[in-house]
């Protein structure tokens, strides 16, 4: 029962990270690197629970969250292919946006609280022993998530806009020049990627935690990022780096609770100090093979 | 895109100049807008804001200030930026010397001896150097994304100042309240003016402009490191080291990162506690593009955003305004800067849509 519920906490914890990451793969499959994740997943919280208190509905929190996260991203896309504005800076003016306006829609609604999420319940088969809660006692956004891993892999590696789309992140002056519209896809990239960030967000506020807190994301979109990187922009390996992310966290919590004698400080730290590693371990295996080749270069059409 | 760019054949002077002030204004346009969304009279929100700060001695040091450790900081980051290498976490290392030289502060507390001060800069500016390079060399030797790994170490680092003032270096007699001694006379930095926090940490932020100007201006290694951001293939054929650049570009920004953070510990906070800043070192991202990287530049940027400090606690104290309306801004701010930084290398068309011709599509 014990590795059951910390396997249920786990994909809790794992969930978020991997929509938020999955989202961002795809824009940067794109070519276009938006380091905005914490920004529009911190947006998506706020907005989802607000939307999700004032209409009563948490599958209305969860569009909130996803229209939220979408509308951020289309400030970035302005900047960044309207203006061909430097993307690294323009994502971090995106982060330090999204935790401003979060704090101020969410003010109003500190301290609230609401039922989180509903569960699945199939009579016969969440009542199976270990298996049962673990495969059909998830609440819906962790469904939504596995269903967006299998989207989005098929969509990048079974469509031709898939492979359109890679081929732009790849060479978008050749993509230009066979007559795909660089811009236009990117940006629909960026608008699905703000999407998912806020729906990650919202699952924050919805399902994670039964409440609204400023800066409640603590990182999870940069850790996101990381993923990505962790990936090699392939989406299965991005959902095993989010599981073993979500077990990182939960273990961690879980050590906590023993009282070992270690700083929770320390504990506490370990998700972050974990990513560095890992970008570390990934990136000296690789070398820079992988990336797409005009990762966080600005494209200008020559009309 | 109805939106589309034709490049100059030479970048604008006149727009290097413009940009970041068509920023400025339309910020303070943006401003108006969300004080009348929360339910204030625009003007009077904006008078709040930006021009009674400016009205007191008391708040025209207090501006002074704020914009010191903004300045410091930014400075770096410009020549990170401009080799191209993207130092975000010098919060983390704003921390790492707050917490390196405060250790200098309480291990020599009580001995009044007048190197105090001295060894806790010098340690300050080491701390933020040491916590710099971490990320610098994992990128010169793995190649991992200097991005990621200095932002992630911001969190270690606030959890490791938790930690340090809530455990082994809390105040014995502070009733348990998670924050050290407060520092000695001789650990604190001497005040320059009555009546306010002047102090002489604001003199240094001038001498680091000063340095900088000379540093980047006429030196071969200022030049370098800009040829390097700019062109790194280039540089690699004049022979420069881009991973030696690398490290210094961090070396020197978490120096001047770690050095505002000791300051800021000496000078008007006076003791560690487990919040020592309200995000100086993310806002100076802000000041280092407002300043379009350039030392002077920066100086006049680190007053913009201090004001916008300054002026955003006076608007929640008078106007109940939520203080994170000055985050708020603060994006808008940069989000505004990059934006008119286009101007400088292209021009900005509209289009209608429906007259464009997309010549080259079959």
């Amino acid at each position: 029962m014990f590795l059951e519920a910390i396997l249920l906490t786990v994909i809790t914890a794992s969930t978020p990270l991997l929509m938020a990451a999955l989202g961002e793969l795809v824009v940067e499959r794109s070519g276009v690197l938006n380091l905005g994740v914490e920004g529009m997943m911190v947006m998506g919280a706020s907005c989802g629970f607000v939307a999700a208190i004032l209409t009563g509905s948490t599958i209305l929190g969860a569009l909130a969250g996803v229209v939220a996260g979408a509308a951020l991203a289309a400030i970035f896309a302005l900047m960044t292919l309207g203006f061909a504005a430097n993307q690294v800076a323009s994502g971090l003016a995106l982060t330090i946006l999204g935790l401003g306006l979060s704090g101020l829609i969410g003010a109003d609604f500190v301290g609230t609280q609401r039922d989180p999420a509903p569960k699945l319940a199939v009579a016969g088969l969440t009542d199976l022993p270990f298996i049962g809660p673990v495969l059909f006692g998830e609440d819906g956004f962790v469904y939504a998530s596995l269903a967006l891993l299998l989207g989005v892999s098929w969509f990048l590696w079974r469509t031709r806009t898939g492979l359109m789309l890679r081929a732009i992140g790849d060479n978008p002056v050749s993509a230009h020049a066979l007559g795909h519209k660089v811009l236009r896809v990117r940006l629909l990239a960026i608008l699905f990627g703000g999407g998912c960030a806020g729906l990650a967000g919202a699952y924050l506020s919805l399902a994670y935690t039964p409440f609204w807190v400023r800066g409640m994301t603590a990182g999870r979109g940069w850790i996101a990022l990381a993923l990505v990187v962790f990936s090699s922009w392939v989406p299965w390996r991005l959902a095993l780096g989010a599981y073993l992310f979500g077990a990182v966290t939960i273990l961690q919590l879980h050590v906590q609770g023993f009282g070992l004698g270690i700083p929770s400080q320390l504990m506490s730290s370990l998700p972050y100090l974990a990513t560095i590693l890992v970008l570390v371990a990934i990136s000296r295996a690789r070398g820079r093979g992988a990336t797409p080749g005009s990762l966080g270069t600005p494209f200008v059409p020559d009309h | 895109m109805p939106i589309e760019l034709e490049r100059r054949s030479e970048p604008s002077r006149a727009m290097m100049l413009a940009s970041p002030a068509i920023a400025v204004v339309l910020t303070i346009a943006a401003a108006a807008a969300l004080l009348a969304a929360v339910g204030v009279n625009p003007l009077r929100g904006l008078a709040v804001y930006f021009i009674e700060p400016l009205g007191t001695s008391w708040s025209l040091q207090e501006l002074a200030v704020k914009a010191s450790p903004l300045v410091m900081i930014a400075v770096g980051l410009a020549v990170c930026f401009r080799a191209n290498t993207w130092n975000i976490g010098a919060e983390g290392q704003y921390l790492a010397g707050a917490m390196l030289g405060g250790w200098f502060a309480l291990a020599y507390h009580a001995t009044g001896a007048w190197w105090v001060l001295p060894g806790m800069l010098l340690l300050g500016a080491l701390g933020g150097v040491l916590y710099a390079l971490l990320p610098a060399v994992l990128r010169v030797l793995f190649g991992a994304s200097e991005i990621l790994t200095s932002l992630m170490l911001v969190y270690v680092a606030q959890f490791a100042l938790d930690y340090l003032v809530r455990g082994p270096w809390r105040d014995p007699h502070g009733f348990n309240f998670p924050q050290t001694v407060t520092f000695e006379p001789a650990a604190t930095m001497p005040l320059l003016l009555s009546g306010g926090r002047l102090h002489v940490g604001v003199l240094l932020a001038l001498l680091a402009v000063a340095v900088a100007v000379v540093f980047l201006g006429t030196t071969l290694r200022g030049f370098e490191l800009r040829v390097v951001g700019m062109a790194p293939r280039a540089g690699r054929f004049a022979g420069f080291d881009d991973r030696r650049d690398i490290l210094l570009a961090f070396a020197v920004s978490g120096a001047l990162a770690g050095l505002a953070g000791i300051i800021e510990v000496a000078g008007p906070i006076g003791q560690l506690l487990p919040n020592l800043s309200p995000g100086y070192g993310f806002a100076a991202i802000i000041v280092a593009f407002l300043g379009r990287l350039n030392p002077l530049g920066i100086l006049v940027a680190g007053f913009v955003l201090a004001l916008s400090y300054l002026g955003g606690e006076q608007a929640q104290i008078a106007l109940r305004v939520p203080l994170d309306l000055t985050i708020v801004l603060q994006g808008v701010l940069l989000f505004c800067v990059l934006a008119c930084d286009t101007l400088i290398l292209y021009r900005v068309r509209l289009l209608r849509l429906r007259h464009r011709t997309v010549p080259g599509v079959p």
